[in-house]
């Protein structure tokens, strides 16, 4: 049982929205209950799987994705299209598995729960496809433990969904075969990580595993693997129903970004919860729709997807919030979860909060990251307390600098110094108020 | 190859490296933790960073891990680099932050990786100011001690305990910077290669226990070169002296046959050479109990006269002793007169395997040759039990399918977890017959439990599958002759297929069959290799002696065609019944024995004389490769111990030889020796080339056994004498017992006594001895072959046993070897003692059920020489009829041997 106040809310009402401007939220029933097999059904669920199986090669599939431009969903914005195109497939290569990657645990993300709890189909939907267009024989759905309503109802669609034949042999009349299990996480944030996910799901420790080799080239269990994240599949059966065109279309002037993307406001707002919109809908407008900061606080800074990204400020809120502007602008779109925060709020306390989440779920692995983020969290307490000493904060720059890609093992030391980096960068005098001393000498 | 520049300057190296190995080759100092040369690559520590430039134009270039970069031509790195020294320097100290600095107390100090590399990054203060995170240690057996707190965290114990040697009770636990090495419970480390984690260990977490608990620095320690004399198998290694006592065994480097990795009976079975209860001076046994200590003049005397006395004199010589050894024995008593001082039936089948390297047409593979095979029929071994370093290379061998299916999708060798990943279970073909169950039967593809003349039918069924010309097997059942065939098609069709038999089953029958498969084979075409088991350090070497079996010589004795015999470093009752062996002794007027140990035939002896160990001598032993290796002297035992008289068994034998010919003692030269056994031996015509002569010099200088920093010498003897004396002299090797002498790494030379280069302090500093990291020594790798097969093939062999029936109320005994307590010498070491598993008899399922016994009751064996009793232990594998006890527990029970069983009634006391 699932309080509803602690489900995922959308604000979007079903009038408002359209399969042609809503392509994920549209089948979604007002009163927040799971869209079952026979909705789904009703309103021409699973008419992509008729539509593309036997009917449309998978090379061409893969074509019209990356003509679509559907960019990761999970936060790491590569097209799935062209990772799809990348899959190891022939008649020597063993056919592998299609991993849908439900490990949501990203701070201050919700979005793909929404989808999970109450759509369920359409991310079996999208697999079908992803499975067809990978050549892969069998689909997983990696979920994040705590997410037991997810569970519940990705139960209940797989079922449904193999009792009524898409999934299972001979898919519509296809020859394709193709079948999908649940798999519960234990609980890591790592394995958000798609080879750690991969290390997870064959039960070993949950450690990334170098690349290249790619999953696409050797994944779970050594075979082809691709993971996509629950919104990306998600977007699948529309893009392949509507085509490349219509998906471009759908972000329109506001993005080279395909599509629409699920955003989402937390933090000290009116109202938190998440909107489809389309890709590269400024932040601005995202925070107007949350109803601005609660009890006249004053925006301080915000995250734009997630604490492994890193802080902007009000300033910032004009930019189209889509992969490339906020990256340029020196943060990551990552989930396109907005983090607001308070000027009333510690940036310092923030960030060793945040820096303690991501050294604790550091797989200790590699030695920057077991090591260096842990001593990061060290600092932070210090500094929180009013006990740093001077260099204390040159330390955490150092920490974060050597936290970069290519110098960790994996992408999760680079996202955990994100936050870090960028706070001391903008808010500098609030962390150096935490040198022994400069309290009172500051008055 | 490909051409890389570092630093701006241009090299040419291997394509198929990554850029860590191309930089270690080249000899420049680039930090490393996680990768081995032995293991690959895995990216975990970031400790190798260098910067690589995408081409002439880039000045940024971007950090990157050499260990896992692969040395593409046209690469561009640096290793200067400011950025990437300082993140070298940074991963240093993120490493130290939860180390406790306890150098001055830790085991590791003075060969630490941790150490050197700390030095080398230039880390030496330390900015991290919070606590330390500390850890629960573990008790993991005899051999390793446990000390988490130093750990860095760099996973490689658990890659080769798990990933290499097929362990499965050691594992990294917990997550962030809480990673835990051990054993889900404390408890004994289970796999026979625990002791290579004192030496993967980077620092100081796996240390070896026994030299923990009488301790040394390494530069402290005084080393020669040696081999392992616990089996046949010829490991290299560097024992580690002071004050007179060998305290460690570390992984001497051979590049063909250990290379970086030893068994646990060798590293730590070496404590009999301690003992305080060995021989020293030469002993007078007038009457049993009656012991009077002799001088040397006094015991040569009494020998000689002896000898001179004797109408014959018999020699028994041993296959744990050198061949120097057994050759002056024989010059002593002729070769009429000597024996090997093996038993009849193994030295039946040490004949057989010494024809069968000869004329079966495949040659012995080296150990890093067995890692090449890609498929392996093993008949009649437990490999882990009866040549454990083999057993490991078999492991490799059978895992190499890894690499090939790697390199067909482009993944490099060295991309260890990503070949892994890759390849999952997907292994070489390696089938095993053997009565029970083995530890390589967890990678096999298929294990067949047989009785040993079953064993050996399946393998003439093989061969027969392979080859229609060899004899066929009459009457084998469906199954078998399937299986047969499956076998016969894996070797068929591999690129290098390997058969491994041996004398441990002491079958001839199994190793006749093992022959017509090698014959099959090379026929087809001469490709493939055939490994055969010997039992003991020299049993190769002294069966090319041609001396006569062991109960010959008793015989001799007991029926007074001799009245004199001289034992060689041989305890006659392991080998055959105590009766029989007492019988023969007491027959005889005159009994010498030369041994390093108190045994029961020396007890027996008049005259002992204090044989030289491993430790104290030089000698030359043959391994089951056919490869003849020297071995040195690693201290005078007389340095520490003046009053001790130990010397090599040749030099005894030489002494009594002039006694015995009333000639003053000559003065020769031990390479003269050599050269005397290799003449009147032709078969052993390499020996001489095995090793360097006495007048080897490196730059003019003698080589030291000691590192440059060995201190103490002027104090060590101060409790003897306070004017400290010359260091002994040792004319007959290139050695110095001195830190006087070349020990340096960058003139090429074969018999290295420890690896040090400046700033490698660890084991790690052979990589400067290798023409490539994992390669050979620059020097050429030690010992001269002497075993290589003749031209053209020999001829099928038709020797196939009827198949095994089971007795009615009778079972046949099969000897089982074991890898602790079932080797004389090492069981004769503390820690080995303590770590070998109390003996069981094994009997089938359904046997222990007609007998009414279950699992733990006490039986009774008896045969018709012995009568023992052992707890019983139902062994689900073990065909039905044949009853297993391991080796090394009652010589008179030997495998074949028809045997009665009872149940004792009752709490299981033994009856008299």
């Amino acid at each position: 049982m699932t309080a509803t106040r602690y489900r995922s809310r959308l604000h979007q009402a079903g009038g408002e929205r359209r399969l042609e401007t809503h392509p994920l939220t549209w089948w979604l029933r007002d009163d927040g209950e799971r869209v079952d097999l026979d909705d789904y059904v009703a309103k021409d669920g699973y008419g992509v799987v008729r539509q593309v199986l036997g009917h449309q090669t998978p090379d061409a599939v893969i074509e019209t994705l990356k003509a679509a431009n559907i960019r990761g969903r999970g936060g790491g914005g590569f097209s799935a299209g062209v990772k799809w195109s990348l899959t190891l497939k022939g008649e020597e290569v063993p056919r592998g598995y299609l991993v849908c990657n439900a490990d949501e645990m990203e701070p201050g993300t919700f979005k793909d729960r929404l989808l999970l709890e109450q759509l369920p189909h359409l991310l079996l939907e999208g697999m079908i496809l992803g499975g067809y267009a990978n050549a892969a024989y069998y689909g997983y759905i990696f979920l994040r433990g705590e997410y037991v309503a997810a569970a519940q109802a990705l139960e209940r669609a797989i079922e449904e969904a193999r009792a009524a034949g898409w999934l299972g042999r001979d898919i519509a009349g296809s020859g394709f075969d193709f079948d999908i299990a649940l798999h519960t996480g234990a609980g890591r944030y790592i394995c958000g990580e798609e080879t750690a996910l991969i290390n997870s799901l064959e039960g070993q420790r949950a450690n990334p595993r170098a690349k290249p080799p790619f999953p696409g080239q050797s994944g779970a269990w050594g075979k082809p693997t691709v993971v996509n994240n629950v919104e990306t599949l998600c977007n699948v059966p529309a893009a392949l129903r509507f085509g490349a065109d219509w998906y471009q279309g759908l972000s329109g002037e506001r993005s080279d970004d395909g599509g629409t993307k699920l955003y989402g406001v937390s933090g000290q707002v009116r109202r938190t919860g998440l909107w489809e919109l389309p890709m590269g809908t400024p932040a601005g407008e995202l925070l107007d729709r949350a109803g601005g900061l609660r009890d006249d606080r004053t925006l301080k800074a915000w995250l734009p997807g997630g604490g492994s990204t890193g802080f902007l400020l009000p300033e910032h809120l004009d930019l189209a919030l889509d992969f490339d502007t906020i990256g340029k602008a020196g943060s990551r779109l990552g989930t396109g979860l907005l983090t607001l925060v308070a000027d009333d709020q510690s940036l310092v306390a923030l960030v060793r909060n945040l820096e303690e989440f991501f050294a604790r779920e550091s797989c200790g692995w590699c030695t920057p990251c077991r090591d260096g983020l842990p001593w990061a969290v060290e600092l932070l307490r210090a500094l929180e307390r009013g006990e740093g000493q001077p260099g204390d904060i040159e330390r955490l720059e150092a920490l974060a600098a050597d936290q970069g890609p290519g110098k960790t093992f994996c992408a999760h030391a680079p996202g955990a110094a994100m936050p870090l980096a960028s706070a001391i960068h903008f808010f500098r005098d609030e962390f150096a108020r935490g040198i022994a001393g400069a309290r009172e000498e500051g008055g | 190859m490909a051409t890389i520049q570092v630093d701006g300057r241009r090299y040419a190296v291997d394509d198929r490296d990554n850029l860590l190995q191309a930089c270690l080759t080249l000899g420049f100092d680039l930090p490393y933790f996680c990768w081995h040369p032995a293991m690959g690559s895995v990216g975990a520590c970031r400790q190798c960073a260098v910067k690589q430039y995408r081409d002439a134009d880039d000045t940024q270039g971007a950090l990157v891990m050499a260990c896992m970069t692969p040395a593409a031509d046209g690469t561009r790195i640096s290793i200067a680099d400011d950025q990437a020294r300082e993140f070298r320097a940074n991963v240093i100290e993120w490493l130290m932050v939860h180390h406790p600095h306890d150098c001055p107390v830790c085991e590791e100090g003075g060969h630490c990786h941790l150490q050197d590399m700390t030095v080398m990054t230039g880390h030496h203060r330390r900015r991290y100011r919070f606590r330390k995170r500390t850890h629960r240690n573990q008790y993991l057996g005899p051999f390793i001690a446990h000390e988490m707190n130093r750990c860095i965290t760099c996973y490689r114990c658990v890659r080769f305990y798990r990933d290499y040697a097929g362990g499965t009770d050691l594992g990294a636990f917990g997550a962030g910077d809480n990673i835990y090495f051990g054993r889900h419970r404390e408890g004994v480390l289970e796999n026979a290669f625990a002791g290579n984690l004192t030496e993967v260990c980077p620092t100081g977490v796996f240390t070896d226990r026994p030299h923990s608990e009488r301790y040394a620095r390494k530069w402290d320690l005084q080393f020669a070169p040696s081999v392992c004399h616990q089996c046949a198998v010829g490991c290299n290694t560097s024992p580690g002296e002071r004050y007179g006592e060998i305290r460690r065994i570390e992984n001497r480097y051979h590049g063909e046959v250990n290379r970086f990795f030893l068994c646990d009976r060798g590293r730590f079975g070496h404590g009999y050479v301690n003992r305080d209860d060995r021989p020293r001076r030469p002993e007078w046994h007038a009457a049993a109990g009656e012991t009077r200590v002799l001088d040397v003049d006094e015991a040569l005397e009494r020998g000689g006269e002896a000898l001179r006395r004797a109408r014959r004199v018999i020699g028994i010589g041993s296959p744990r002793a050198s061949l120097e050894s057994n050759h002056q024995l024989c010059e002593l008593v002729g070769q009429d007169n000597f024996s090997t001082g093996i038993a009849e039936r193994e030295q039946v089948c040490l004949a057989r395997m010494r024809r069968l390297n000869l004329d079966a047409g495949l040659p012995t593979p080296t150990l890093r040759e067995v890692e090449a095979h890609d498929a392996v029929l093993v008949l009649g071994e437990d490999l882990i039990a009866s040549a454990a370093r083999l057993g490991l290379a078999v492991r490799q061998a059978v895992l190499g399918r890894r690499e090939v299916l790697a390199e067909a999708r482009d993944i490099p060798a060295w991309n260890a977890e990503a070949v892994m990943t890759l390849a999952q279970d997907a292994r070489h073909p390696l089938f095993i017959a053997y009565p029970t169950t083995t530890e390589l039967d967890a990678i096999a593809e298929r294990c067949l439990h047989l009785a040993p003349d079953d064993i050996a039918r399946l393998g003439f069924a093989v061969a027969h599958a392979i080859d229609a010309t060899a004899p066929a097997v009459g009457g084998l059942d469906e199954r078998t002759r399937a299986t047969a065939e499956r076998i016969a098609e894996a070797l068929r069709s591999a690129r290098r297929p390997l058969v491994i038999a041996g004398g441990s089953l002491e079958s001839p029958a199994i190793l006749e069959a093992a022959g017509n498969v090698a014959r099959a084979l090379a026929t087809r075409e001469r490709r493939g290799g055939l490994t055969l088991v010997r039992r003991e350090a020299n049993s190769t070497g002294v069966e090319l002696l041609d001396g006569r079996p062991l109960e010959w010589a008793l015989d001799a004795l007991g029926q007074g065609d001799a009245d004199a015999v001289v034992v060689l470093e041989n305890d006659l009752h392991r080998r055959l019944p105590g009766e029989r062996v007492d019988r023969a002794l007491a027959a005889a007027e005159t009994v010498i024995a030369l041994d390093h140990q108190r045994t029961a035939t020396w007890e027996r002896a008049h005259l002992g004389l204090p044989a030289a160990s491993f430790a104290e001598a030089d000698g030359t032993l043959v391994s089951l490769e056919g490869r003849a290796q020297r071995f040195y002297p690693v201290y005078e035992p007389r340095y520490h111990r003046p009053e001790s008289r130990i010397h090599p068994g040749w030099r005894w034998l030489l002494a009594l030889h002039a006694g015995l010919q009333r000639r003053t003692l000559p003065d020769v030269a031990f390479d003269d020796l050599t050269r005397d056994c290799a003449r009147r031996h032709p078969v052993l015509a390499g020996i001489v080339a095995a090793a360097p002569g006495a007048d080897e010099r490196v730059c003019g200088l003698k080589l030291a056994r000691q590192p440059h920093r060995y201190s103490g010498r002027t104090a060590m003897r101060a409790d003897l004498d306070v004017s400290e004396p010359s260091p002994p002299r040792d004319p007959d090797t290139p050695f110095t017992f001195s830190m006087e002498g070349y020990a340096g790494f960058d003139r090429p030379r074969r018999e290295v006594p420890f690896a040090w280069a400046p700033g490698w302090n660890s084991p790690q500093a052979w990589n400067k001895f290798t023409d490539e990291v994992g390669g050979h020594l620059r020097g050429g790798d030690p010992g001269a072959r002497l075993l290589e097969p003749a031209a053209g093939v020999a001829g099928h062999v038709d020797a196939i046993p009827p198949p095994f029936e089971a007795g009615v109320g009778e079972w046949r005994v099969v000897v089982l070897p074991r890898l602790f307590g079932g080797e004389e010498t090492s069981s004769r070491a503390a820690p080995i003692m303590a770590r070998a598993p109390a003996p069981t008899l094994r009997l089938a399922p359904a046997d222990a059920r007609r007998l009414a016994a279950e699992a733990g009751d006490t039986l009774v064996i008896e045969t018709s020489l012995v009568h023992l009793t052992l707890p019983l232990l139902v062994d689900a594998a073990l065909p039905s009829g044949l009853v297993g006890i391991p080796a090394g527990l009652a010589a008179a029970l030997s495998s074949g041997a028809p045997a009665r069983l009872s149940v004792v009634p009752g709490d299981g006391e033994a009856q008299p």
